[in-house]
């Protein structure tokens, strides 16, 4: 097999996993319906329907942006909190020096490696009803919150830790010898050329965060629908056999956080070309 | 102002070592505080939790038939999409990091598809494409083909969210380590598989490794996607993650999904365990690959 046979290959496999269904779910958000006869081997007998409003009229339906609305907010609070603990971590973790640092070092990436089913159960039992803390989440914002603040910690950190690694510390000891303070050292060397790192690592916790699902579905209960996440909404919505909402919700949360993240990445790079120049 | 330029021995943070150390504490007292709150004590719950009814308890519940079946399924999964997406990683990688080509930048980008999207949104399209609604669906059932609601589908489900991964971890190798190696290997009659397997893999290994690892960890946790195209059957295609979820939310079988959840806990802190060392070796490896 040579390199065209593979790519062959590579086309066809990303093809049947990835691109025909988003086109898939895309199309039916959108409101074109597309159906393939089961006649003879030929798929391509095939019927054609378009109906644009009712994309919108899902999308708009109030379930449909509460949640949408919900997921948002919370997404880029997570990821603006966990921007700024991020930092105080990966300071430490460079910086400083301490028994059982190497245990911290484990314990961050934690969250990526356990499944979030895990994290899920886990929490449900910690801060649901029955809480052995006596910290009762269930169904509320505050429980999505810490969730989502747990599956997103390690993209937070790992984006700003070798930025600081690269760090000489040159010129902070330079600001520092001309007679600045610790905090305007920080605001004024560090933390404009650690903007960058912060921005990816907020981008990635966010893209996590809206997405997320496992972790936030047994603490988010049911119930009134005040903690229904998008996600949890095309779960629900899978559920009722709604699929032409649930294509459309998908539809509109692809577009808000595609949208978020190209403006982080651009952002971010815009501000790296300005520090190069 | 006398000396503008401290001392070398001054140099780090430009105060005595015990100011220095007074000045780290509380940063250092709200990094671990902030951890331990988020991350310790679930975690040391959960294993907590599992072994409070006694090891007696927990072995009765891993051996009930729902969760062996689970077990079994999530373990054929694993053995199906790390392999293929290990292979795919490889070949994508290598076309991404030696060839320039129509449409690379499309290539690299299919790849982040599954870090960028939720999920439930790729279980949700697999449906539209596959399912008896779906694009594909009425004419692969026509033919004797389910994929939906059944093993193929909770397979194919896998290998989309585990797809990057191996990719992501080899392809700032493959660019780093040139290709000098590979030409000469070339220049002195070398085939296309026989510098692969002689120069180009042997090179890469940690990466590749650490690449794996990634996979599998994300193979045998995944959820939202496998739940959707699943269609959730007890002892069919339950997955290991789905057969918790239905435990606790749906049998209320409280024992049975902490069972399961310290068995996905104890692989993947063995996979982060292989990961820190894999690190240690290749200092390019990350864990927040995107």
């Amino acid at each position: 097999m040579g390199i065209a046979g593979g790519s062959t290959l590579l086309v066809g496999y990303l093809s049947l996993i990835v691109l025909i269904p988003i086109a898939a779910v895309a199309a039916h958000g959108l409101g074109l319906s597309l159906h393939t006869h089961s006649r003879g081997w030929a798929f391509w007998h095939w019927t054609f329907n378009s109906d644009f409003s009712g994309f919108w009229s899902n999308v708009t339906q109030s379930n449909s942006v509460h949640a949408i609305w919900l997921s948002l907010w919370l997404s880029i609070s997570v990821a603006a909190i966990n921007a700024v603990f991020g930092v105080v971590i990966a300071m430490v973790l460079v910086r400083d020096t301490f028994v059982g640092k190497r245990v911290l070092e484990g314990v961050i990436d934690l969250p990526f490696a356990l499944p979030t089913i895990v994290a899920g159960v886990v929490f449900v039992y910690l801060y649901g009803t029955a809480s052995p803390v006596h910290v009762n989440l269930y169904e509320t914002w505050t429980g999505l919150f810490v969730a989502l603040l747990f599956v997103t910690l390690p993209f937070s950190v790992r984006a700003v830790q070798p930025v600081l690694e690269s760090f000489d510390g040159h010129a902070e000891d330079a600001s520092r010898s001309l007679g600045a303070g610790t905090f305007r050292t920080f605001t004024s060397i560090l933390l404009p050329s650690m903007l960058p790192a912060i921005l990816t690592g907020f981008g990635l916790a966010f893209a996590r965060a809206v997405g997320e699902f496992g972790s936030i579905s047994l603490i988010a209960g049911g119930g009134l629908g005040r903690t229904t996440t998008a996600a949890s909404l095309i779960f629900n919505l899978f559920g009722d056999g709604n699929y032409t909402q649930a294509a459309a919700v998908s539809v509109a949360l692809l577009v808000f956080s595609l949208t978020l993240l190209a403006s982080t990445g651009v952002v971010s790079s815009q501000f790296q070309r300005r520090l190069s120049q | 102002m006398t000396a503008v330029i401290a001392p070398v021995a001054e140099r780090t943070g430009g105060a005595p070592r015990d100011v220095q150390r007074r000045r780290r504490l509380p940063l250092r007292v709200v990094a671990l505080l902030y951890v331990a709150l988020l991350v310790g004590i679930p975690v040391g719950f959960l294993f907590g939790k599992a072994f409070s009814n006694g090891l007696g308890t927990f072995w009765h519940q891993i051996t009930e038939p729902g969760a062996i079946s689970a077990l079994e399924l999530s373990a054929k999964v694993a053995a199906i999409a790390v392999p293929v997406n290990t292979v795919v990683g490889i070949g994508a990688g290598m076309l991404l990091a030696r060839r320039r080509f129509f449409g690379k930048r499309i290539l690299d980008l299919i790849f982040d598809v599954p870090i960028a999207i939720s999920p439930i949104i790729i279980g949700l399209s697999l449906f539209l494409a596959y399912s008896r609604i779906g694009w594909l669906g009425p004419w692969l059932l026509s033919h004797g083909i389910m994929i939906v609601f059944s093993i193929p589908g909770v397979v194919i489900a896998t290998m989309a969210v585990s797809l990057p991964y191996v990719l992501r971890s080899i392809v700032p190798v493959l660019v780093e380590i040139g290709e000098t190696q590979e030409q000469a290997a070339r220049t002195l009659g070398a085939g296309m598989w026989r510098r692969l397997f002689t120069i180009t893999l042997p090179a890469i290994r940690w990466a590749l490794l650490y690449g794996i690892a990634l996979t599998l960890a994300r193979t045998l946790g995944e959820f939202g996607a496998v739940v959707i195209v699943s269609g959730n059957i007890t002892q069919k295609t339950q997955t290991l993650p789905v057969y918790i979820y239905s435990a606790w939310d749906q049998d209320f079988n409280d024992a049975g999904a902490f069972a399961g959840a310290i068995v996905l806990a104890a692989i993947s802190i063995t996979v982060l365990v292989i990961l820190s060392i894999l690190r240690a070796r290749e200092r390019r490896l990350r864990v927040d690959i995107a």
